[in-house]
């Protein structure tokens, strides 16, 4: 059983995601996590602004709880089911991130620089956490969905409105680390 | 009893999440980088097993847990808002390194600037709610 505090490799992890698609289909839902997003706006009253935000929250109650499910599953991961959380990377991706400061990588599970508790402490970096979220949060609503919503749930059903999101996302990372973090870091 | 199952499959989530490695920043700017080929299996193993799924569920009619047809809502067609909006997204996600289920995933692992993350999130969800009808779709 030791394995299972190892780090999970792909094709184990693969197919779990295939599992709780299936799992959600057949207890009636489906798969997509930024839509709760929406539902958190929702019950912090942005239904007094925007029409888009005037839906019966309840109806989504199902998942914001798999949301409160997928952070226990973050605790019970990190602190009952690991050894050791430092992600074995690439070498040559290593060596890159220490070029742009990333003395973090190949020891730890996110770059210390960024989500440390004292990274709080820099302007610079509470910026780019805003903005990554600002951009996962309009980008998948204007895109109808994320990772989950498109690239699992919509890419199985054979949706070709979630093949173009894809790119699009893949646009949009590739674009971020190749062109954009040369000038940010 | 059915948010018991919806709190088991979040658990279930979240430990794959975490556990893989898909909830790391590294694992995402790896990606991108074409360095390595952990999560493009990851990925790819689900899709070809979720269309498994999802083509087996409609050709043997399969019901749910209970008994109620499954239905598939196809995606509304349009081009220019898959596109931008994914491009978007692609930009946020290869920034923060984490997509909408992995950040909370991230919470309960104790990463607390992730929380600023989800909160930009929220706003970036809030303003698209405002404009939406101002942009294309």
């Amino acid at each position: 059983m030791n394995f299972i505090y190892e780090p999970w490799p792909w094709y184990i992890a693969g197919p779990m995601i295939a599992l709780i698609l299936l799992l959600l289909l057949m207890v009636g839902k489906n798969f997509g996590m930024s839509s709760n997003l929406r539902t958190l706006c929702t019950l912090c009253g942005a239904g007094k602004t925007t029409d888009f935000f005037k839906f019966d929250w309840k109806s989504q109650k199902w998942n914001l709880i798999v949301v409160l499910g997928a952070i226990i599953g973050g605790y019970v991961g990190a602190n009952f089911l690991s050894n050791t959380t430092a992600v074995v990377l690439n070498p040559e991706t290593i060596s890159d991130l220490k070029t742009f400061g990333f003395e973090s990588a190949g020891t730890a599970y996110l770059p210390t620089e960024m989500f440390a508790t004292t990274a709080l402490g820099s302007l610079k970096n509470l910026v780019l956490l805003v903005l990554g979220g600002l951009f996962v949060g309009f980008g998948a609503r204007y895109a109808g969905g994320c990772t989950s919503g498109h690239a699992i749930s919509g890419l199985s059903n054979l949706q070709l409105p979630s093949l173009i999101a894809v790119i699009g996302f893949f646009i949009g990372g590739l674009t971020m680390i190749h062109l954009i973090f040369p000038i940010l870091f | 009893m059915r948010t018991l199952i919806y709190l088991l499959i979040g658990i279930l989530f979240g430990i794959t999440m975490f556990k893989s490695e898909a909830a790391s920043w590294f694992r995402i700017y790896e990606m991108f980088k074409f360095e390595s080929f952990h999560m493009y299996g990851i990925i790819g193993s689900a899709l070809l097993l979720g269309i498994l799924v999802i083509q087996s569920i409609k050709r043997f009619e399969i019901k749910s847990f209970y008994g109620e047809k499954i239905v598939f809502t196809p995606k509304a067609k349009s081009f220019s808002r898959y596109l931008i909006g994914g491009i978007i997204f692609g930009l946020g996600w290869a920034l923060a390194g984490a997509c909408p289920g992995p950040m909370f995933t991230l919470v309960g692992a104790g990463y607390l600037p992730i929380l600023v993350v989800i909160a930009g999130a929220m706003v970036g969800t809030f303003v698209y709610g405002i404009v939406k009808d101002k942009i294309p779709h």
